[in-house]
């Protein structure tokens, strides 16, 4: 790398690409520095489905109106408050033009497949899923002449004073390990990959936790510049974390590990005891929860419980339920104490009150008299074969991160903007979520923080 | 549990996508997939034969290897396509002719030219084999036009008995939905959705080949192909009635419908299985079915030649080489016949069924 770049980015995920082609698109040479192999490049990018937008009116892909103000009550909703509203708002404005944007870089969304009833509102899908989506950027990028290299972990950063001056990598390219560049964009994604990491703010529990995306996101870009004096964002405790099957593999298990099944039974721990309302809200909306929940209990392990006349109610799933004739024959699979697990259901059936079951509403199916309530689609759960999944939590995405401001440039502490650094994506998504979670916009933050960083990188080098 | 390795290799990969579903939109096989929960044999040879190799769902899959989920669903539908066709085959002592197909098509394929040759020569002296001869009834001074026409019905018969009772097979097998074959508005639509390959283009973009840029040029070549057998096919139709009817023999004059005919399916014939040709050649091993390779290639090469040698009977027809050429031509289509339920030609009509099944379902869940 002997040629000296306006613009490096780092990362190869959506927010990276979205920051490449708009830098490219406004006249700079831009280099891309992937650590994963080409397979896996793209980190969590690979996994996702679809991205959250404003939008006023309906359009082909899209049932709508979905204003700005209603996404930012959405956002406010499940943040509870903790996100930076100017930037909130920001990203929510910029998130119209993103919906077309995307598609000028030859994205493409997926149209309705039975008339209108399969539209969305609130979300756009991409056609063949999230690696098709970052396929079409990597081709849009290269067509346009953005240099990239795979298997390239940046390992180290030299920053002076807030500037950033070149980057260290890991392997030797054409010679070299170090790559300099006039200014910078970070868009390395989180830490949620990095189990130490996880440790010093979860203690042991993070052992048992699993990663959800790519093994490729050890947060190292974002604790140098954190290092160097970038001002931080965001509670290290907080991240997008939800219940998967405790069978998924370690990283990378993706999209398919997951339950939703946890309204149409009731969830307990390794003691058989229940420790949570399973009918608190519509499953989407709490879906999020239940990782920190599952956490939460002992050797982080707990067991969705339900039995067989539910079980075509949720998606088919990757592990088949663990079955039993009876409940203790349940239990003794679950390696769970059947006297306890047998009481468990027998006082929780018992509390179940009569209603009329709509799992698409909260409905008045709900319990009486025992802690914790179940307070929506409580039904008994009486119909062997008795089922289980077995669920650990699974960490999609972590919160804390590089301060930024609305041009993506990442801010020092004491509130100077940096001469020459951006930031985008999964990197500084805890300035606007603070915690909580809404499907979507973590394709948003990084298209919408990319292509700004993109744009203001160029910019800034040219200068 | 399956009958086969490769279908409970299918079964596991349905039901990995059946949990992701980020495909549904690529083509039929996914929808028709999220109809179900579980898989019987029928349905994944039903599912198999509905996917049209475009290769999308390979290259937008995020758990395709090396990751250790190992998801590929076009190489696994692929085989257990190939497999499928060789299961429904008629009768069931010739399935085994799948699995070398393309050793048994150029043996076939051999011996019917030498025969043809031979039957001439023999029938006829030598002189008449190697004569000029022309104008009209040219072609019967070599073999009487009822010798050639008991021949070619025959072998012909023969293929659609045979394509007829595998398309039984395969129907009885994959469950076939009620009123399947009186829902008109199923059956056009299926007809419209072969017609224009609606699913080989990666859900638009193109045929994913030999690497994860799409092209459209399987999908083009694949319409010469069709579109050229299907004006030969149209061709001999028109001569055989112009024999018949107008009592009109051959060979035709250049501007003829039956050679004019021939004439554009022959050169689709020629563009097509030529472009198929080295599609293949390109396309990333990965994705194919290496064992059958031979099967789709010798199907390809029976096109080929038969293109080949009828446009070179046009061109020849009025000299000295006629003969030989005529021979070799009917030589080429009698064993293109004869081994039509035997090779890739089935693939076709398998998934044309599999379509109608499909549209049929569709509008079943519509009305739901
Ligand atoms: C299973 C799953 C499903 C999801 N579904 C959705 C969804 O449907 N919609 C949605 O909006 N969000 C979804 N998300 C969240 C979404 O994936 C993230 O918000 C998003 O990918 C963040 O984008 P990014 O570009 O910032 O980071 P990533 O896409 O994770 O990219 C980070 C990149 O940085 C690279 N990198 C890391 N360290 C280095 C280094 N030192 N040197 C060089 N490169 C490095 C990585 O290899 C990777 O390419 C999902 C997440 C998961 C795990
Ligand atoms: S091929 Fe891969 S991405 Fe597509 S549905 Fe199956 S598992 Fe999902
Ligand atoms: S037609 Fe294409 S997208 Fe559909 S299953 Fe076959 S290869 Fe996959």
């Amino acid at each position: 790398m002997t040629r000296r770049f306006d613009v490096l980015v780092i990362g190869g995920g959506n927010a990276a690409l979205c920051a490449a082609i708009s830098a490219r698109r406004a006249g700079a040479s831009v280099l891309v520095l992937e650590g994963a192999p080409k397979f896996y490049r793209g980190g969590n990018t690979r996994h996702t489905r679809n991205m959250r937008c404003a939008h006023d009116a309906a359009t082909e892909i899209l049932t709508g109106p979905y204003t700005e103000e209603e996404f930012w009550k959405d956002l406010l909703l499940v943040t509870g408050g903790q996100t930076d509203e100017e930037l909130a708002r920001f990203m929510i404005h910029e998130s119209k033009d993103i919906l077309n944007w995307i598609v000028e870089q030859g994205v493409r969304w997926q149209p309705s497949l039975g008339g209108t009833l399969s539209l969305g509102r609130t979300n756009s899908f991409f056609l063949g899923g999230g690696r098709a989506m970052l396929n079409a950027l990597y081709r849009t990028a290269e067509q346009l002449g953005v240099d990239i290299l795979y298997n390239a972990e940046v390992t180290d950063l030299r920053i002076e004073d807030g500037m950033f001056l070149s980057a260290q990598l890991k392997q030797p390219v054409n010679g070299k390990t170090e790559v300099r560049a006039s200014t910078l964009v970070a868009a390395a994604g989180g830490f949620e990959a990095n189990i130490e990491w996880l440790k010093e703010h979860w203690g042991e529990a993070a052992d048992n936790f699993l990663i959800r995306g790519t093994p490729y996101n050890r947060g190292s870009i974002l604790k140098m510049l954190l290092a160097r004096g970038v001002q931080e964002i965001g509670d290290p405790t907080q991240c997008h974390a939800v219940a998967i099957d405790a069978r998924a593999p370690k990283f990378d298990g993706g999209i398919i590990t997951r339950h939703d099944s946890v309204v149409f039974g009731i969830v307990v721990n390794k003691h058989a005891q229940r420790f949570y309302d399973e009918g608190e809200d519509i499953w989407p909306k709490r879906y999020a929860i239940w990782g920190r929940l599952v956490a939460a209990q002992p050797e982080q392990i707990a067991y969705i419980i339900f039995d067989s006349t539910v079980v075509t109610s949720f998606m088919p799933t990757l592990f088949p339920p663990i079955a039993g004739q009876t409940v203790a024959e349940l239990a003794g699979k679950l390696e769970l104490d059947p006297a306890a697990l047998e009481k468990t259901i027998t006082e929780f059936n018992a509390a179940v009150q009569p209603g009329t079951f709509d799992h698409t509403i909260l409905d008045d199916c709900r319990t009486e008299g025992i802690t914790p309530p179940k307070t929506h689609w409580a039904r008994k759960i009486e119909t062997p074969p008795y089922l289980a999944y077995p669920v650990r939590p699974g960490i999609t995405f972590t919160y804390l991160g590089t301060r930024v401001n609305k041009q993506a440039r990442m801010l020092m502490k004491g509130g100077k903007p940096s001469a020459n650094m951006f930031a985008a994506g999964e990197i500084m998504a805890g300035n606007v979520l603070g915690k909580g979670y809404a499907a979507g916009i973590g394709m948003t933050i990084g298209s919408v923080f990319g292509r700004v960083a993109g744009r203001e990188a160029a910019k800034n080098a040219r200068n | 549990m399956h009958g086969t390795r490769i279908l409970q290799e299918a079964d596991r990969l349905m039901t990995v996508c059946n949990s992701c579903r980020y495909c549904e939109g690529l083509c039929a096989v996914f929808p028709a997939m999220e109809m179900r929960r579980a898989f019987s044999d029928g349905d994944l040879n039903y599912l198999a034969n509905l996917c049209h190799a475009c290769g999308a769902c390979y290259t937008d899959c995020q758990f395709s290897p090396p990751h250790e989920f190992n998801v590929n669903v076009p190489k696994t539908l692929a085989i257990a396509r190939a497999e499928s066709y060789a299961a429904y085959a008629w009768p069931r002592a010739l399935a085994g002719a799948f699995a070398r197909n393309g050793l048994v098509i150029s043996l076939i394929a051999a011996l019917s030219v030498a025969t043809f040759i031979f039957g001439f020569a023999a029938a006829n002296d030598p002189g008449v084999l190697y004569g000029i001869h022309t104008g009209p009834g040219a072609f019967y001074q070599l073999m009487p036009h009822n010798a050639m026409a008991l021949l070619f019905g025959l072998a012909f018969l023969y293929a659609i008995l045979a394509l007829a009772m595998g398309v039984r097979a395969f129907w009885r097998d994959i469950g076939e939905p009620v009123g399947m074959t009186t829902d008109r508005k199923a059956l056009l639509q299926a007809i419209r959705d072969a017609g224009e390959l609606r699913y080989l283009d990666g859900g638009g973009v193109g045929c994913f080949n030999e690497d994860d840029r799409p092209t459209d040029r399987r999908k083009l070549y694949h319409h010469f192909t069709f579109y050229g057998f299907a004006l030969c096919f149209a061709a001999t139709c028109v001569g055989t009635l112009y024999h018949y009817l107008l009592a009109r023999e051959a060979p035709y004059a250049w501007w003829d419908l039956p050679v004019v005919l021939g004439t554009l399916g022959g050169l689709g014939l020629v563009v097509g299985p030529i472009g198929l040709l080295s599609q293949k050649w390109k396309r990333d091993r990965v994705l194919v079915d290496e064992q059958r390779m031979g099967m789709d290639t010798a199907f390809i090469m029976m096109l080929l030649l038969t293109s080949i040698t009828g446009l070179a009977l046009l061109l020849w027809r009025e000299t000295g080489a006629m003969g030989p050429l005529l021979a070799l031509h009917l030589g080429v289509v009698f064993a293109l016949f004869i081994t039509m339920p035997y090779g890739k030609f089935v693939h076709g009509i398998y998934r044309f069924v599999a379509l109608v099944r499909y549209a049929r379902e569709r509008r079943m869940m519509e009305h739901s």
